[in-house]
């Protein structure tokens, strides 16, 4: 059982052709440099509103540099024009990083000749990129699959390393929930038709590269939302600032244009307008290092407010093999005899079953693996007999469905004890199957194989639900067995003996409700489901249609993955929330320093307000413009990786950020603004 | 130590009408309340509403908009015909246009701004039946307002918010009028005048001199113009004059009848929506902004003031007594005034001018804030609701949930609407203060120069831009200038912000309803106070500080500290 965890884990942790980045690649920052230096454009800016502003203020700061040049405004004139800087460097950083990822993708979408078929069954050579619907093309080893399609006839193991890093090959054949093969994947041995589902410009290399460059990144409802807040904090402080020059003048005070525009920048939420959008690609770009394609960022967001995750219970929750996990012995027998019969009639058993017999028995009993010699017949499992076995040593050995192993014994003459039909009972009630073992005449014992729960499932399920995430098990058992399952699992509820309409009906219950529900899915008869669902993860090993039909599509097809999926889509929220709160509370102190400068000439007595004690107005202003830009450049780590999520109630949730980035978002500035203007004094500037 | 009794009797009789009016209000307004529902019937038949007609927010708000049009152009015309119309024992000419237009808004608004002196302006009639009624119907209006936006959270998939006609019909007959009533006997018991015998005319025989002392129907109207948050008083000294406010007990009871209703309507809209802790939270958001705005003025009034304490003849032993009433003293007189700014009435029981810069600061903070503390009838829950939806974008999107609040999704429609409802009113209020101070017909208005002749300038128009009315004193509003701004700050911060109020209430009540489960942002608990009140003094703060520290703060500052 401590191997088959292994495994699974091993396979989560492969990193594909979407690998880990370190988050400061060099060559990506490099880009990102000559990049951002391209979006210093009207056109980029503008869609913007926060960044827009302090992009005309920087223009008008400018030509009052050019007019009046003095250190002062020179230094706000630049200065400004980092803030500009820094925020398109973030959003290059993070599209770089998509960028970089999208370099490789493109790489393997070169034209390849494709065998067509013609009506005729006579193959002719194109290019892959003259490929139409429906055409048919044949592959053989070592040819690449020209386009994205669906296996006609015959199986075939591919590489599909390409697209999912995933190194061992896999099985493809026609009919079924294994026939889709992607375009610029590798067939590996045997020859296979395939009906061409996608033209060029439409495969789903060309998607995936088209997402993974962020090309055509929409914004998502919450990052709309958030905008217009920022837009209405933008807006409101252009009165305050206007209003504030004339009552300066009723007053008799004067204040300079560039002052009053550093005042503005410094006013408006430039912090989270700068970093908004790369947050946004970054969200994207942490579900690829999962391997995860999000086919769109409303999905990924949706993911955050998901209520309901219906998991399938085979892959998911269970390992999806049954493993022995206990001996119990029938008649005079003990324990280790039935371990040891069943250790030896599981010898030469291959299938999974088999072998966590004799794990079981060499780690219960410390039972050695026989050395058998070649004196010894395995019986094959067959339908008709329903039992296996070996006979071994003189002695007949068999495992296998109760009555059909009863039969057995019977026909030898045996008896049946009494206790057997309770026990075997006993085993189907738990959602276990029992496997009965007979040597000769004699029942020694009863197997019991359970569908093993994985380890620390139960965990996962608890954090889900100290988060408020209802956790739905979808499975084919019979009701009593699922309950079993259910319940060792911990999951909240099931649904058993689940066909595609009950599951279809149950989602569209949980959303009736007002829920958003997240499921996953492989075969075609889940894809009115998944389409249904509000986040569909689409396994990759899936059918077109399911891949379709899904929003997202999982490359490593691990089910479990959804559970990350929730929490990216929530840490992507938090970020944001999080940069917001961050960026309006610094605004607090940035008054402080700002505002006793600005009327130092007419009202020296509101230097009372100047608590920081910065050194001289001018000081004071440009340390709170550096300040707002150099924040920029120290939050765009955390902008990329995220705000740190760990599953927590709500109410925990937002006392930490409330006290990080709110109660924090006060104090920094104060701090900050301070030590560069002690280091703008030191450096004898004003 | 009578303060110390003063606020507890405030604090009890408070907690008890929390609990029980706002219970009956929530009654009254799911129609549960119906002892007078004969007389109701006969008004819709009148007015031809289907009581049981419902109307979408666009529907709700032109019945709204006709209606306060109507009430605008009705007072106006009395206002400007009052030379022409009975009980006028004076014989007051008719009001300038200019003062008419800005009156009759003034009351249609429940700002109750005055530009006028009552008592040398206006007729019993204008009083009564233009402005008296006006304070009966601007409350019933805003209370409405906050009440459909309570449906509007406390309903799914329905776009209706209820109807216009009926909520005002309702809140006039079973709210207003009887508390008013009572209010009302208790004035006259006082000693606060109620007649329609005109004035007294008191002949000094000895200097063969009279003096006319100007009576009217003033015991009732003070209680609506208390318990609507009108503020409006019949005299022009308002509760300083011992017609409008006899006894200390009124004093009190002006207080209290002040807070009653914005106060109790936290627990209507915990009722309506199913959890008095939802009210709760939002209750103890207006109770903590008020209990340390009170603690700083009182604290700030109790202070010699600076300006008396110069002439070393006078000893200051009971704080800053220039501009009060020497009946009332000290801390009353500054809970009042307190009270009046923190809940839009406005009326005033000494001079606000008056007060010392941080006590004057705290009455213009009030008003800054939104006036949601606990804010105007209606207006307060309307207003503090748009801040709390902001609370709940920005501390919803933390936790990482499309932010929720009673499980209506808050997407980018309603951050739209609240934004909007939120900055309306410090954007007109800068924007037409920048005007004022720029022109000559603004700077010849103050009586003062320098930072409080600008502190009175932004104080009229913030008073008026948040439907307070009260007045900094010594500005000379009454002219074709202050006028015409007055009333579009008037109008835009009543109008401004319930439009948008509606239309989010059309916007949530359609939405479905998200199920609350542990990972609900949670919006009935100390945090979200906290939250709440966070973004109420950010917003104000941020936005007016600047403001600010031009007037009241660099008042205090040339004073040498801070009070």
């Amino acid at each position: 059982m401590q191997t088959a965890v292994k495994e699974t884990q091993s396979t989560q942790h492969n990193s594909g052709v979407l690998k880990k980045r370190s988050l400061f690649d060099k060559t990506i920052l490099k880009q990102a440099f000559f990049d951002s230096l391209k979006k210093f454009s009207i056109r980029t800016q503008v869609k913007n509103p926060v960044m827009f502003v302090v992009f005309v203020g920087t223009i008008v700061t400018l030509i009052e540099a050019a007019v009046r040049p003095n250190i002062f405004t020179i230094s706000i004139a630049i200065w400004l024009a980092l803030t500009i800087e820094f925020a398109n460097f973030a959003e290059a950083v993070a599209e770089g990083r998509g960028k970089a990822q999208a370099d490789t993708l493109k790489k393997m979408r070169t034209d390849s000749n494709a065998r067509l078929l013609t009506d005729d069954d006579s193959e002719t050579i194109v290019s892959s990129s003259q490929l139409k619907k429906g055409d048919r093309v044949v592959c053989e080893a070592n040819d690449i699959v020209p386009s994205d399609g669906e296996i006609i006839e015959g199986i075939a193991s591919i590489d599909e390393s390409a697209i999912t890093g995933e190194s061992a090959p896999v099985v493809r054949e026609s009919g079924g929930d294994r026939s889709a093969v992607t375009g610029g994947t590798k067939v590996l041995s045997d020859r296979i038709i395939v009906r061409i589902t996608a033209e060029k410009g439409e495969t789903f290399l060309d998607k995936m590269i088209g997402l993974v460059e962020g090309a055509n990144r929409q914004k998502t409802p919450n990052e709309i939302a958030l905008t217009i807040l920022l837009a209405a904090l933008t807006i409101v402080f252009l009165p305050v600032v206007v209003s504030l020059q004339l009552f300066a003048k009723y007053s008799d005070a004067t204040i300079a244009v560039v002052t009053l525009i550093a005042l503005l920048v410094c006013l408006i939420p430039t912090t989270i307008g700068a970093l908004l959008s790369a947050i946004g690609i970054a969200g994207m770009d942490r579900l690829l290092q999962k391997n995860v394609l999000a086919l769109s960022g409303r999905a990924v967001e949706a993911a955050g407010d998901v209520q309901t995750l219906l998991l399938d219970k085979t892959g998911t929750i269970t390992f999806g093999n049954r493993m022995a996990t206990a001996f119990i012995p029938v008649g005079d027998n003990s324990q280790e005899d039935v371990a040891n019969y069943a250790q030896i009639s599981s010898l030469s058993d291959e299938t999974p079953e088999g072998r966590s017999i004799v794990i079981l028995a060499k780690n219960e009993f410390n039972i050695r693996e026989h050395e058998m010699g070649q004196d010894y017949e395995f019986i094959e499992f067959s339908a008709a007999t329903r039992m296996s076995g070996i006979n071994y040593e003189g002695n007949r050995i068999r495992k296998g469905a109760a009555t059909f192993v009863a039969k057995w014994v019977e026909e030898q003459g045996g008896q049946i004890p009494d206790e057997l039909a309770t026990i075997v009972d006993s085993i189907s009630k738990n959602g276990s199957t029992p496997l009965v073992v007979a040597v000769n005449d004699t029942i020694v014992g009863v197997i019991e194989l359970k569908d093993v729960v994985k380890d620390g499932i139960k965990e996962r399920f608890e954090q889900l639900r100290s988060m408020g995430i209802k956790t739905v098990m979808i499975t084919g058992d019979n009701p009593l067995t699922a309950a079993a399952i259910a319940q060792e699992a911990g999951v909240d509820d099931f649904l058993a003996e689940a066909t595609p309409e009950t599951k279809m009906r149950l989602i569209k219950d949980e959303q009736e409700s007002g829920k958003l529900v997240a499921m996953t899915g492989d075969g075609t008869n889940d894809a009115p489901a998944l389409a249904q669902a509000d986040v569909g993860v689409a396994m990759n090993s899936g059918t077109t249609a399911a891949k379709e039909a899904g929003n997202m599509v999982d490359l490593d097809s691990n089910p479990t993955k959804l559970i990350d999926v929730v929490e990216v889509g929530k840490q992507l929220l938090i970020t944001r929330g999080s940069l917001t709160t961050f960026s309006i509370a610094n605004d607090v102190a940035k008054y402080f320093a700002i505002i006793p400068a600005l009327f130092s000439a007419t009202y020296p007595q509101l230097n009372a307000l100047n608590i920081m004690k910065l050194h001289s107005p001018k000081s004071a202003i440009l340390s709170a413009v550096i300040f707002n830009a150099l924040i920029i450049i120290a939050l765009i780590p955390l902008a990329l990786r995220g705000v740190k999520f760990k599953p927590q109630s709500a109410t925990a949730i937002l006392n930490r950020n409330i006290m990080i980035y709110g109660v924090g978002g006060v104090i920094v500035p104060f701090l900050g603004i301070k030590l560069i203007d002690l280091i703008i004094t030191g450096l004898h500037i004003y | 130590m009578s303060f110390a009794i003063t606020l507890l009797i405030l604090f009890v009789g408070l907690g008890i009408s929390w609990r029980y009016l706002g219970s009956y209000m929530a009654n009254v307004y799911q129609g549960r309340v119906r002892f007078l529902h004969s007389f109701e019937k006969i008004i819709y038949a009148i007015l031809d509403v289907d009581e049981n007609s419902e109307q979408t927010w666009k529907g709700y708000a032109t019945s709204l908009i006709l209606f306060s049009a109507f009430g605008i152009l009705f007072t106006y015309l009395i206002l400007r015909f009052q030379g022409f119309l009975p009980l006028n024992p004076l014989h007051f000419g008719s009001v300038s246009p200019a003062l008419a237009f800005n009156t009759s808004i003034s009351f249609v608004t429940n700002t109750n701004w005055q530009n006028y002196a009552g008592e040398t302006t206006l007729s019993y009639l204008s009083q009564m039946i233009g402005l008296t009624v006006q304070q009966f119907v601007s409350a019933s209006v805003g209370i409405g307002v906050s009440i459909a936006l309570i449906r509007g959270l406390a309903r799914k998939n329905n776009p209706n918010i209820g109807n216009f006609w009926v909520d005002l019909v309702r809140g006039i007959l079973y709210i207003l009028l009887p508390i008013a009533f009572i209010g009302g006997l208790i004035f006259v018991g006082q000693g606060a005048v109620q007649t329609l015998a005109g004035p007294m005319v008191i002949h000094d025989a000895l200097n063969n001199i009279s003096q006319v002392i100007p009576r009217g129907p003033v015991g009732f109207m003070e209680s609506i113009k208390q318990l609507g948050t009108n503020g409006g008083g019949f005299f022009n000294a308002n509760g300083a004059h011992p017609f409008e406010d006899p006894t200390a007990l009124t004093l009190i009871l002006s207080v209290f009848l002040i807070l009653i209703i914005p106060v109790s309507l936290t627990y209507t809209f915990g009722k309506m929506v199913n959890s008095v802790k939802q009210g709760l939270a939002l209750l103890m958001a207006m109770f903590i902004i008020f209990s340390i705005s009170l603690g700083i003025g009182v604290y700030a009034e109790m202070q010699p003031n600076p300006a008396v304490a110069q002439s070393h003849y006078v000893k200051q032993l009971n704080g800053n007594m220039v501009g009060k009433e020497t009946r009332f003293g000290v801390p009353d007189t500054a809970l009042y005034n307190i009270t009046s700014t923190q809940t839009s009435t406005g009326s005033v029981a000494g001079a606000n001018d008056s007060f010392t810069p941080l006590g004057g600061l705290v009455l213009l903070s009030g008003m800054m804030l939104g006036e949601v503390s606990p804010g105007g009838v209606g207006s307060g829950l309307y207003t503090i609701l748009l801040f709390a939806l902001i609370a709940v974008f920005i501390g919803g999107l933390m936790i990482g949930r499309t932010p929720e609040y009673l499980g209506k999704k808050i997407q980018s429609k309603e951050v739209k609407l609240a934004a909007l409802g939120v900055l309306i009113m410090p954007i007109t209020v800068l924007i037409i203060t920048a005007i004022a101070v720029s022109v000559q017909a603004g700077i010849s208005g103050p009586s003062n120069a320098g930072p409080h002749g600008f502190s009175e300038i932004l104080y009229a128009f913030t008073s008026q831009a948040n439907n307070n009315g009260s007045a900094f004193a010594g500005l000379n509003g009454n002219t074709a200038f202050y006028n015409i701004t007055g009333s579009i700050a008037m109008i835009l911060g009543r109008f401004g912000i319930i439009i948008p109020v509606l239309a989010l209430a059309g916007s949530l009540g359609a939405k479905q309803t998200v199920p609350t489960s542990l990972g609900t942002f949670k919006t009935d608990n100390p945090t979200f106070t906290f939250l709440v009140i966070a973004v109420i003094i950010i917003i104000g703060g941020l936005t007016f500080f600047p403001a600010l520290s031009l007037g009241p703060i660099i008042e205090m500052l040339l004073h040498g500290r801070f009070f």
